[in-house]
């Protein structure tokens, strides 16, 4: 995919932002991991140091221990809402879209898209599933969740298969564009995304892992 | 014969469609193209599996040229 050249004309309108590369992501990456340590380990020990403290202590420890495992499920909740599905137009913009988008993506994508709402696309960064109003972006046990969307034509809802067309042409384009424009959600442990994706669209991550 | 299409509110839309040799048909397509252009859409031209390419002027040569909105962090 390209680069400057080719580059995806929304970034002058987040122009602030530094150009996403391989190295940036890996490093954004290893950010959320440590915020989600930041989060878990004080209230793990807080747990531990409770019990030892005192017996009584008990339910406090299992309260704490609660938090540990409830804050990283909330960034994980935020980051799987990315592929949500959004109200659907009627019936026949949504097969005109699905007809379109169906011409650009190969059969198992075509498939894949049919049972999941999201379109598997490789790439450098690695691989992404594209939805409607945001991505996911595959790295190894990494997932990455990408908030972004079409802006909606004046007095027009675009149907689905326009909004991941939207996204997968972008992306096509300029790919480090693409994740600089888009906003990060979470980044974490590929277990946990799936664990917050709807049933439906485990699969597709199970696809491409 | 190519075709100028536009992502909207009904699935897509076709603005013009030419034929190289047409030069009736290219001019209308050229004005709906830059029509398009001022009104802040983008165009794009697909280059092959995982491949599609910005482009500013009408590629007189594609099958298919596609108008999307502009995308936004959500």
């Amino acid at each position: 995919m390209s680069a400057a050249a080719g580059a995806l004309p929304e970034l002058a309108s987040v122009y602030w932002r530094p150009r996403m590369t391989p190295e940036r992501l890996r490093r954004r990456e290893r950010l959320w991991t440590l915020t989600t340590l930041a989060h878990v380990v004080p209230f793990v020990l807080v747990a531990i140091v409770m019990v030892l403290l005192s017996p009584l202590a008990v339910p406090v420890s299992l309260a704490a221990l609660a938090h540990a495992w409830l804050i990283p499920e909330l960034y994980a909740r935020r980051g799987a809402t990315v592929t949500r599905s959004l109200t659907p137009a009627a019936d026949g913009p949504e097969r005109v879209s699905l007809g379109l988008l169906g011409d650009l993506v190969d059969h198992d994508a075509r498939a894949l898209h049919a049972r999941t709402g999201l379109v598997p696309e490789p790439g450098r960064l690695g691989t992404w599933l594209v939805g409607e109003a945001g991505a996911l972006l595959v790295h190894g046990r990494t997932v990455s969740c990408w908030c972004v969307r079409a802006t909606d034509p004046e007095g027009a809802r675009l149907p689905s298969g326009d909004r991941v067309a939207h996204l997968l042409l972008a992306l096509r384009s300029d790919e480090e564009g693409f994740a600089t424009v888009a906003n990060l959600a979470f980044s974490g442990a590929r277990w946990r995304v799936r664990r917050r994706l709807p049933k439906r669209q485990r699969a597709a991550l199970d696809a491409v892992a | 014969m190519s075709r100028l299409i536009r992502m909207d509110g009904s699935g897509h839309t076709t603005l013009a469609e030419w034929t190289a040799d047409d030069a009736a048909s290219v001019e209308a397509a050229v004005a709906a193209f830059r029509e398009e252009l001022d009104q802040g859409s983008i165009a794009m031209v697909t280059r092959g599996p995982g491949q599609a390419e910005h482009v500013r002027e009408l590629p007189l040569d594609e099958p298919l040229v596609i108008m999307r909105r502009p995308i936004a962090g959500g």
